[in-house]
């Protein structure tokens, strides 16, 4: 196990050290120490390492992450894991705005809650939530998939593309195009499996499913209130 | 009886069309009422604005030797990005290739693009939907843009750029994002954006993870972090309030500022957005200067403008008002075959002429280069395509060159205001340059 403080050194000493871990070597498992609420730890990795986070973290923890598994064991700032592209990253506690926007690919898992826009204009991650989610989130959703085991926020999945969106709670309003769609077997099969490598244990059939109407996919000015 | 219209004595006046309702405004009524939409294009502002033509260099005098134009040097080589990166840029020629996408242009178009500026010393820049193989493969310096929509963002290709551009704005539509129209949605486009194929794709105006210049400044952080403070970073804004965008892109920690002013080239967007938001390239330099000079910062953080940018003439004026370099996108497009009047029989059957063209959202485009239909799209050579923007690309380096001697500078970067006059009040106010014959500048001194 590597230490790195943050309190006696560098963001950018400890992300040069993470990011150049080739594959192979040994020096895969890493401890973050006094992360103190900094912006833009752990961004970049791209190799199959384990970091821990031990404490709150300011924007962009883990932003375009690429294999790493991060843990952070405190609430996540702004665009935690933003455009992530393959890998774990896991908010044990709360995360705030944007978690997981644009993320292309990976498993963003927060155990607490997230505000508003939770995976805005997410383009192939999962991101499961523990809590509820705030407003407007996974506006612009492309692909992928928001589980979201408390409530929903205003304007669920506005203008909303093929990303699914699955909510075991209350759902304030939805957005734009979003609507409620059938919760078939695949969909049940595919939740079972996002629960689980989220670390939540609960019930796949107590959730709904929602999707994209489609009905925004080209322009029609008999739709032009709901742009 | 009836009333007699023809009396031979009584003067006819002539049908008078209205100025407020030209035949232009009427047809687009009529547009309107029949369609229920407003009018896409491509493009730039179509109306006149004051613009570089209105200004002129003095050239040299008794107290201003000039160089010799054959024998004298005159260097044109920038630096760009040297006030936080690890590796800046090196351009032989200040001049740029603009930030055009992947999908608004054809592959072919994009290689093309990537040839020409490698050719000629100088980079191209990636557009929204990403950054493809061909682009990077021909282009010796790639800028990579950052945009709202992250199409095609991906940590890899990041650290493939030579430099990263954040894009804020275009001087076309400054407040405005993208639309691409499902027809241009190839397979492969929809897969690099990861969208299905054939749906209208609308580009985000504003960025999904981060508001405002203090936000920017940690996004920043975090591109650099990424990329092991190695790259470049610019700031892209659209002409709309130049002094603070600028300023606050200082603060927020930009190598470079790139400034597109509102006859700045679009793929596709409304033609009111076009004509009636943001300002004239030429409104927009004098400011950003000015921010840069009071931040201590000129010459430090780049300044590239864009916007209508045509001639080795449009290059040196620029220059003279504090510009470090300009970016060229619609002028490139030209070079490469757009609106060439070899193709007017194609441009008449979709009800335009060569010149005119600008329905570069369809993806029908004659000359090859803003489609992304196979037949089309071979009819661009992307290696003729090259040749051709090297050709032009040189031919303007040479004209600012041969303007800069006649002022006596022996490096564009030495042009000053103080080499150029004004022919219109507006352009003297603007580019605060005296009108010509007075010295008279509006607004300074009091009046
Ligand atoms: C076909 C086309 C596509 C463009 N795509 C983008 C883009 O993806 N991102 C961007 O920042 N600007 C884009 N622009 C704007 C250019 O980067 C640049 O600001 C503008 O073309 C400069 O003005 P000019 O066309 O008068 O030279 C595009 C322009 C054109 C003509």
């Amino acid at each position: 196990m590597e230490r790195y403080d943050l309190a006696t050194g560098s963001l950018r000493e400890m992300n040069a050290q993470l990011q150049a871990v080739a594959p192979g070597e040994n020096l895969t498992a890493w401890e973050i120490l006094n992360p103190d609420g900094r912006h833009a730890i752990a961004v970049g990795l791209d190799a199959p390492i384990e970091v821990r986070v031990m404490g709150p973290t300011g924007y962009y923890c883990s932003g375009m992450n690429q294999q790493a598994t991060v843990r952070i064991r405190g609430n996540a700032g702004p665009g935690v894991a933003e455009n992530m592209m393959s890998g774990k990253v896991i908010v044990e506690g709360d995360a705030s705005q944007y978690a997981g926007a644009t993320g292309r690919g990976g498993l963003l898992a927060i155990k607490g809650n997230a505000s508003s826009r939770c995976g805005i204009s997410m383009k192939g991650i999962d991101i499961v939530v523990g809590g509820s989610v705030g407003h407007m989130s996974c506006f612009m959703g492309q692909k992928g998939n928001l589980v979201v085991c408390g409530d929903a926020g205003e304007a669920l999945g506005d203008s909303l593309y093929e990303a699914r969106v699955f909510v075991r709670g209350s759902v304030k309003s939805l957005g734009a195009d979003c609507v409620e769609k059938e919760m078939r077997p695949e969909h049940l099969a595919a939740l079972e499996n996002l629960l689980e490598s989220a670390e939540i244990d609960t019930d796949p059939a107590d959730f709904r499913r929602y999707g994209s109407a489609r009905r925004l996919y080209n322009f029609d000015i008999d739709n032009a209130g709901a742009y | 009886m009836p009333m007699d219209h023809h009396k031979p004595n009584i003067p006819a006046t002539p049908p008078r069309q209205s100025w407020t309702f030209s035949q232009d405004v009427n047809a687009e009524i009529r547009r309107a009422a029949a369609t229920g939409i407003y009018d896409i294009r491509g493009g730039g502002a179509k109306r006149r604005v004051p613009h570089f033509d209105d200004l002129l260099f003095l050239g040299a005098s008794i107290s201003r030797y000039p160089l010799e134009g054959y024998r004298e040097r005159c260097d044109t080589n920038v630096t760009i990005g040297a006030r936080f990166a690890k590796k800046p840029i090196e351009l032989e020629i200040p001049i740029t290739i603009a930030g055009m996408s992947f999908g608004s242009l054809s592959g072919a178009a994009k290689e093309a693009l990537g040839r020409g500026a490698s050719l000629a010393g100088t980079s191209t820049t990636t557009g929204d939907g990403g950054m493809t193989p061909e682009e990077r493969g021909h282009s010796k310096l790639l800028v990579y843009q950052y945009l709202p929509s992250r199409y095609g963002m991906n940590p890899d290709d990041l650290r493939k750029a030579d430099a990263i551009e954040i894009v804020v704005g275009q001087g076309a539509k400054p407040g405005g994002g993208g639309m691409l129209l499902g027809q241009k949605i190839s397979d492969r486009v929809a897969e690099m954006r990861d969208l299905p194929m054939g749906i209208d794709q609308r580009s985000a105006c504003r960025h999904p993870d981060w508001t405002g210049p203090d936000d920017m400044e940690i996004k920043i952080l975090e591109l650099r972090e990424i990329t092991g403070w190695e790259k470049p970073i610019y700031v892209k804004i659209g002409g709309a309030r130049p002094y603070y965008d600028t300023a606050l892109a200082v603060k927020a920690g930009a190598d470079a500022i790139v400034l597109d002013g509102m006859q700045g080239g679009t793929a596709a967007t409304q033609d009111v957005f076009i004509e009636h938001v943001g300002m004239p390239t030429l409104a927009c330099l004098r400011p950003a200067v000015q921010a840069l000079q009071d931040l201590g910062m000129h010459r430090e953080v780049q300044l590239i403008v864009s916007g209508g940018i045509r001639t080795g003439a449009d290059v040196a004026k620029a220059l003279a008002l504090g510009a470090d370099a300009v970016s060229i996108g619609t002028a490139a497009l030209v070079a490469l075959g757009d609106n060439d009047p070899k193709w007017e029989d194609e441009y008449q059957k979709l009800g335009t002429t060569a010149g005119a063209y600008d329905d570069w959202h369809e993806g029908l485009d004659p000359a090859g280069i803003t489609t992304q239909v196979p037949e089309l799209e071979a009819r661009l050579d992307p290696i003729e395509g090259g040749r051709r923007l090297r050709n032009y690309l040189k031919t303007m380096t040479l004209e600012a060159q041969t303007l800069a001697r006649a002022c006596g500078k022996s490096h564009l970067h030495k042009l000053e205001p103080e080499d150029l006059c004004a022919l219109t009040m507006e352009a003297a106010a603007m580019a605060q340059v005296p009108l010509a014959g007075t010295e008279w500048i509006p607004g300074k001194n009091g009046f």
